[in-house]
């Protein structure tokens, strides 16, 4: 539907404020605890119902991924009406009904580069929550150098047989599908890629959760063991898969820089000023009494809000049809500094507060900052390192060439 | 908020760009300096005049559509990428802006259109410290009857050597450092009590100490609210601050540019200096460093144009990013050009030089840290 005037632009705003008004439960309308996420999937659980009924309702309507097209379940609306729909969810403080590396990464990139049978299967299950999906990258010995994976994909006549190993793969226990790299030709590097999907359920698929320093377990190792895949799960062309990897990555990075390293934002409620406040103190003049930590805080909140702002330049200018250039790899690395900045400066803030690990005698959000530091350590690590996004940047935005 | 420049403002910057190249080229700063022209540069400002960009933010008539101070930005960020000494920031941006906010119908009527004429230069006569410290001002404005006598020395006051006018922040009433009793004067270059010190300054733009000894103005010299000239002064100020940020992200993006090509011509080892990686991640922190102020500062020139009341937060923020980001920026300039950085003859100490005096006017990136906190709240 295309609007040739703001008239049906708004008619469009009233029936979705009508229709959000009648669909989207009240408890929906309230801030998320990082234990009411939904993740959809086979296995899914619910710690509030309203939160099922929510998905259902923005599933069916395929406005969990309201620009995708209507032919495989999307909401298949334009520009204008996605940011309308965004406009209203922000103004009645509505959640999002569902957190999925289906709508994050491998959505946009089947969409782009698999066959019209491929989309049909397996979008309207992404959009819906029926299935979730998770990402089989890195390998023991493929990390930075991604491209040096070695989980061996061999072509049997009628099917894909696979072997080998992945590491870092976010919810694998609580996957149901992967989308996977495999090496289809040992005899080179990123033209012996492919990218194939199969299901987690199949046999010779194990996932062994790894237990992190946060002491949570939201990575696995994954094994795969003569696991046969069908031949139609092969997405593109045999060897084919690195071009589909790096484009995946760029919505990996954009997903991951867009929405401050996931979760709520549940430490998002106190900044380190007001921990600082609280447990140092301030002055006549009302700054914080530590200059230092002032300055240093403040040096933060500066980052973060030019930070903000470039994403919103970024933004406005993809909309006026701008080159926006490689700004993800920019964002990426901004945005990984920025969370742990935040977290070491939270940390700091709290004092012995902020060194508690379990029980009673601290308080409960301390507790949490205290998880979510240590978690922020990953955000330099994952989707690629700061290190990485650095020698992007050099190499393909700003031009520096290769040792020779 | 937009980020998106209108299509006139596109064509004012792209003129602006091509001007600040073709006419004043950093070898025109170095010329000025080898003269003795200490920063002034009347040819150039007749040519600036030409081209209207003194009256960017002027209207032709009362109420009627400018280019706005994100226009003038797009300029200032043009002659910042060249160092130019040009009396725009004093005269275009801060005279206008205070007479526009405070002046009275037949201030106005007299200077705003000899300014967009290019006409009349100005200079704001503010600071009596080494340290930007807006109300901590001590010169003296009593009144004598048929208006006010000043006392007091200005130090460091930009283009305070060849300005016609000085806009003089002075005290009615109160003591140093009070908000309330600052009052803003209009004096001309030539009233009798007025000693104008020239300065010869690191970046060879110039400056002036100016000395007002029982200097006598009218009733008619008072530029807005007598004893609330601040109400007028801060939001000058801000703007002041964005204006020089604008001009410094210039500065910086050159500086960056002039690095980024040496490292891409350079040989050490048999390799360009570029391929090393050491020097490869400062240059990707520097861009990424110089894309999130470019944020910044656009940010803070629409907040101006649009009447934002968060301006004064955005413009502490646009001057301390733009305040970090020269001084790093300028520093690996002379540092990643080697031995070619220290010596006069190359371009990166033009830009270090110039860092240094465009960091400390209107407010260093501390001073505008400091107040970022207090604006909220810590």
């Amino acid at each position: 539907m295309a609007y040739d005037n703001a008239e049906q632009l708004e008619a469009f705003r009233a029936e979705t404020r009508k229709w959000l008004e009648e669909n989207c439960p009240p408890s929906m309308r309230t801030p998320m605890q990082d234990d009411e996420i939904v993740w959809g999937g086979r296995n899914a659980t619910y710690k509030n119902p309203e939160s099922k009924i929510w998905l259902d309702r923005m599933g069916d309507k395929g406005w969990t991924a309201p620009h995708w097209p209507k032919e495989y379940g999307g909401g298949g609306l334009n520009r204008e009406e996605v940011r309308v729909l965004e406009q209203e969810m922000r103004r009645i403080k509505a959640r999002p009904p569902l957190f999925s590396f289906g709508l994050w990464m491998f959505g946009p990139a089947l969409l782009e580069f698999g066959n019209h049978e491929q989309k049909l299967r397996f979008i309207p299950d992404i959009v819906k929550g029926k299935i979730r999906w998770c990402q089989g990258y890195s390998e023991p010995g493929a990390g930075s150098d991604l491209a040096g994976l070695q989980t061996r994909c061999e072509d049997k006549g009628d099917h894909y047989l696979i072997n080998g190993q992945k590491v870092w793969t976010s919810y694998a226990d609580k996957a149901d599908w992967i989308f996977c790299l495999v090496r289809t030709d040992t005899s080179t590097k990123h033209e012996g890629i492919s990218f194939i999907l199969f299901d987690m359920k199949s046999p010779g698929v194990e996932a062994r959760p790894i237990q992190l320093i946060s002491g949570e377990s939201p990575f696995c190792e994954t094994f795969f063991t003569d696991v046969k895949v069908p031949k139609d799960q092969l997405v593109g062309k045999v060897n084919g898969g690195w071009e589909i990897a790096k484009r995946l990555l760029q919505f990996e990075r954009s997903s991951i820089s867009a929405g401050g390293f996931g979760g709520t934002g549940g430490s998002g409620i106190l900044g380190p000023e007001d921990y600082a406040k609280q447990h140092i103190g301030t002055d006549e003049s009302g700054r914080i009494a530590d200059g230092d930590l002032r300055g240093r805080i403040t040096d933060h909140k500066m980052f973060a809000k030019a930070f903000a702002l470039t994403v919103q330049r970024q933004t406005e200018q993809a909309k006026a049809g701008q080159a926006v250039g490689h700004t993800a790899s920019i964002l990426k690395y901004a945005a990984a500094k920025m969370n742990q900045d935040r977290h070491e400066l939270l940390i700091e803030a709290l004092g012995t507060e902020g060194l508690g690990w379990e029980g009673e005698g601290f308080d409960k959000n301390a507790k949490k900052v205290t998880r979510q530091w240590l978690r922020s350590k990953g955000n330099s690590i994952e989707g690629g390192t700061s290190e990485i996004n650095l020698n992007v940047i050099a190499k393909r935005v700003l031009g520096l060439k290769d040792h020779q | 908020m937009s980020f998106i420049l209108t299509e006139d403002q596109e064509m004012l910057r792209e003129t602006a760009m091509a001007f600040a190249r073709d006419e004043m080229p950093v070898s025109h700063l170095r010329n000025l300096r080898d003269s003795g022209a200490n920063g002034n540069d009347p040819a150039t400002r007749k040519k600036l005049a030409e081209l209207g960009f003194f009256g960017v933010i002027i209207p032709d008539e009362p109420g009627g559509e400018t280019f706005g101070l994100t226009g003038l930005g797009q300029i200032l960020e043009a002659q910042g990428r060249t160092l130019a000494a040009t009396p725009l920031l004093q005269t275009a941006l801060i005279a206008a802006s205070a007479l526009q906010l405070g002046g009275t119908p037949a201030q106005k009527a007299e200077w705003l259109a000899k300014i967009a004429a290019g006409e009349a230069t100005f200079a704001l006569a503010l600071d009596e410290t080494a340290h930007f410290s807006p109300h901590n001002i001590s010169t003296e404005a009593e009144r004598d009857g048929q208006g006010f006598t000043l006392n007091g020395l200005k130090k460091y006051v930009p283009d305070g050597h060849y300005a016609d006018m000085f806009i003089v922040v002075a005290r009615t009433f109160g003591e140093a450092g009070d908000r309330h009793g600052i009052s803003l004067f209009l004096v001309p270059r030539g009233a009798k009590g007025v000693t104008v010190e020239p300065l010869k300054t690191v970046d060879s733009h110039g400056a002036a100490h100016v000395n007002f000894d029982g200097v006598h103005v009218p009733e008619s010299a008072l530029l807005g609210p007598a004893d609330e000239g601040a109400d007028i002064l801060d939001p000058v100020l801000d703007r002041a601050a964005i204006g020089m940020a604008a001009e410094m992200l210039g500065s910086a993006q050159a500086a960056f540019d002039m690095t980024l090509e040496y490292l891409n011509s350079r040989k050490q080892f048999g390799q360009l200096i570029g391929s090393f990686q050491a020097l490869q991640h400062r240059a990707a922190k520097m861009f990424t460093e110089l894309e999130m102020t470019r944020s910044c500062v656009a940010a803070a020139l629409d907040a101006a144009d649009a009447g934002k009341t968060d301006l004064a937060e955005l413009a502490s923020l646009a001057k301390a990013k733009a305040g970090e980001l020269v001084h790093m920026v300028s520093n690996d300039c002379v540092q990643m050009h080697g031995g070619i950085g220290m010596t006069d003859a190359a371009e990166p100490g033009f830009y270090m030089k110039r860092a240094r005096v465009q960091e400390a006017l209107y407010g260093s990136a501390s001073w505008h840290r400091d107040r970022y906190a207090k604006l909220n709240g810590f």
